[in-house]
């Protein structure tokens, strides 16, 4: 198990270097391999896990637990078939007693393919692990002895078990869910079919389909698409240099109470977002709002395409400049000034340091949260849902308004129009984006260089 | 550091006057900007004072001062229960979530084990799913486990869904944290537990701490969740309360909401405010660069 690994074959690093009799025993029980080596603690471990999925099995099916007259076959399965059958099928049977309710049965066969793959882990390991043994033992005539094989899983479990709990929570509470998230995009889960009433089906790619042809979801797609990319990237560039502003203004030499104003110019990062956003989509009410009172005029602020994108932005940038401007004045306090007294002396002007030096040393520092606040600006919820709320209306679009983001669009699909198909779908297209800038964003750092 | 206003020595007339102009410049901008920050501040909390209940009466400087709108809000709706339940739920999230986290954390900053990386992998990539995009499956599942309703069961998914974040910020964390100082410690014969509540613990707190406020900070302006999964007015949390108070109610609701909001924002900012050297100093450790 320890030797090189480059001239193995891939088979070989999955069921070990060689496929013998103690692998074939533990290939159909799970343990008697480990038997055969005379490892009876090892083998009594892979064995009873092999055991507990039987009777787990066994004692879920209708073999145990009480049949009801005249329920489907399906019913009398146990845990592990009647998942794979219902994530298969999506259910069969429609109304009366027995109904199937196929939302359930997919969650339940995602729950049975999850556990089966842990499953299929130890059973692979066990085969592997029977062959190797076996091997070493013909080779040097040692075998592991059962104390040492516990000290060893006590050794090595110890991780597994101080996360497990965790990791179970993430499998059930994260994992499951998304992966739900994404399988409904092949079905015809949407306000047509709902459950338990009605069974879904599989459609395979309909629903992308239909993203492409039919002209009304193409026109809010590729227009949502737009609006959001444009979203992301102006409102990540205005509070960026906003913020670049801010600090340089506040850390020049000529203003005096520099904490003074700093404390003010934070006290928008510093209020809950979802207030602040409440409060300013009621101060830019077009008919009450003080704005337009003060003003004296009707400035339609949220309520005409163009002047609520901008007003989005606008109170975008009161959000999130001072978080930037928090960060450039670190950094720019940070400064090694001898690059500024060797530029001086070279005689070049303050503008000129400025652009050439502190500049692009600020933007490779920063580049990586500037990626991070893209991201989020794509999937900026809060800022469209409380301040309009996707309005105006925009007859063209398919459950979307004029400043709705892909993620205000999701979440209206999903919460107010039960278009989960669609909205799975939509989850995909997010996905591939702020998965890639992610990624690409996430293996320059530090804490990922170290690992990979 | 006063500012010099008078001319330099040896300083010609026309720096002189583009020195005075660019600071005349600088005070103008930081006085318009401090405007723009603090008026619509000043015209919320001034609302909160205002007598009569809409948004078209209410005004900056409220011309009879009255507390009526923060009785109003503590007899006619059920705010102080909404603030209890978020309370709860913030305090249970962050005890869980500080456990969670950080032993995942320290786990994978640490410890050796089969499938690490392929674990690091997999929290990194679900970091990215909005949490949303789970709600279905995550309706039907409470449903099944009668836990809708139950404003305790949301921790579950806040805990859970920001272990991946907080594992890689914690494990970033302590991947700074030179191994040796462990290593000594199992040289002296401690075991792992030892050396984790000895060593390790108090090496983490300051990052622990952050994940706690975070955590804490977390539920009470969380919306997506609670709105779907919490349906009776007794059981909501701050968010959704206050959302439904002012959604389409600006003329009889609006006073009552800028109560609300205040009572709600004043401790958060007053404290973020002294905080925020530290949080941004968290919020930066996770991209930390090379």
């Amino acid at each position: 198990m320890h030797s090189v690994n480059k001239h193995k074959k891939w088979w070989q690093k999955i069921i070990g270097d060689k496929m013998t009799l103690s692998g074939a025993l533990s290939f159909f029980i799970m343990g008697l391999g480990q038997f055969r080596n005379r490892q009876i603690a090892k083998g009594l471990f892979f064995f009873g896990i092999q055991f507990i999925y039987v009777l787990f099995e066994i004692m879920t099916s209708s073999l145990v637990s009480e049949v009801i007259p005249g329920q489907p076959k399906a019913w009398g399965y146990g845990f592990f078939r009647k998942g794979l059958w219902g994530i298969y099928t999506l259910g069969e049977s429609t109304g009366g007693r027995f109904r199937d309710n196929s939302t359930m049965l997919m969650i339940e066969g995602l729950i049975a393919i999850m556990l089966l793959l842990v499953y299929l882990f130890f059973w692979i390991y066990n085969i592997k692990d029977a062959n190797n043994i076996h091997l070493r033992y013909l080779e040097t005539g040692q075998r592991q002895t059962s104390k040492e094989f516990l000290d060893e899983l006590f050794e090595k479990s110890f991780a597994y078990v101080i996360i497990g709990p965790a990791l179970i929570l993430l499998m059930l509470i994260s994992i499951m869910p998304i992966l739900f998230g994404l399988l409904i995009a092949f079905t015809n889960y949407d306000a047509y079919h709902l459950t338990p009433a009605n069974l879904l089906d599989w459609v395979g790619f309909e629903n992308f389909k239909k993203l492409f042809t039919y002209t009304r979801w193409k026109n809010t797609f590729i227009g949502v698409t737009l609006w959001t990319v444009s979203w992301a990237t102006l409102a990540t560039f205005t509070t960026f240099f906003g913020g670049l502003f801010l600090a340089i203004i506040v850390n020049n030499k000529y203003v005096a109470f520099k904490r003074f104003w700093r404390t003010i110019l934070i006290i928008p990062w510093a209020i809950p977002g979802m207030i602040s956003l409440l409060v300013f989509s009621n101060f830019f009410n077009q008919t009450y709002g003080p704005l337009n009172q003060m003003l004296g005029k009707s400035i339609p602020w949220l309520n005409e395409p163009m002047h609520a994108r901008a007003t989005l932005l606008i109170v975008n940038f009161w959000l999130g400049v001072p978080y930037f401007m928090m960060l450039m004045s670190g950094l720019l306090t940070s400064f090694d000034k001898t690059l500024y007294e060797a530029a001086k002396v070279d005689g070049a002007t303050n503008t000129q340091i400025f652009w050439r030096i502190t500049f692009p040393i600020l933007f490779t520092q920063v580049l990586p949260l500037l990626v991070m606040s893209f991201a989020h600006n794509f999937n900026n919820f809060g800022a469209v849902f409380f301040l309009t709320n996707g309005g105006p209306r925009n007859i063209n679009y398919e459950y979307a308004g004029h400043t709705d983001l892909l993620i205000s669009w999701i979440y209206k699909m999903t919460v107010d129009f039960k278009m989960y198909n669609m909205a799975s779908v939509m989850s995909f297209v997010i996905f591939l984006i702020i998965g890639t800038i992610s990624v690409f964003n996430f293996s320059r750092t530090k804490a990922f260089k170290e690992e990979f | 550091m006063a500012v010099q206003l008078k001319r330099k020595p040896k300083e010609s007339n026309k720096t002189y006057l583009l020195r005075l102009l660019s600071i005349i410049a600088i005070y103008l901008i930081l006085i318009i900007l401090s405007v723009a920050v603090i008026y619509p501040v000043i015209w919320i909390v001034g609302s909160s004072f205002n007598e009569g209940t809409s948004l078209a009466s209410s005004r900056a400087i409220p011309k009879n001062f009255t507390l009526d709108n923060y009785i109003r809000l503590f007899q006619k709706t059920k705010y102080k229960t909404w603030y209890l339940n978020t309370l709860k739920i913030a305090v249970v999230n962050m005890i869980a979530s500080v456990f969670l986290s950080g032993t995942m954390g320290y786990v994978f900053a640490r410890l050796k084990f089969a499938g690490k990386k392929f674990g690091l992998m997999s929290i990194l990539i679900l970091q990215m799913f909005p949490t949303f995009m789970g709600m279905v499956a995550i309706y039907v599942l409470f449903l099944n486990f009668g836990l809708l309703d139950k404003p305790l069961a949301l921790v579950l998914i806040y805990a859970v869904g920001q272990i991946p974040y907080n594992t890689w910020l914690i494990k970033g964390y302590l991947n700074n944290v030179p191994k040796s100082l462990d290593e000594a410690a199992y040289v002296d014969g401690a075991t792992k537990f030892q050396t984790f509540t000895k060593i390790i613990l108090p090496i983490m707190s300051p990052i622990l701490t952050f994940v706690a406020i975070t955590q804490f900070m977390a539920p009470w302006f969380d919306f997506i969740l609670p709105n779907y999964l919490i349906s009776s007015d007794e059981k909501r949390t701050l968010a959704v309360g206050l959302y439904r108070l002012i959604n389409g109610q600006q003329n009889n609701n609006f006073t009552m909401f800028a109560a609300g909001s205040v009572l709600v924002a004043a401790p958060i900012t007053i404290l973020y405010i002294f905080l925020q050297k530290f949080l941004v100093e968290g919020l930066t450790a996770g991209a930390n660069k090379e």
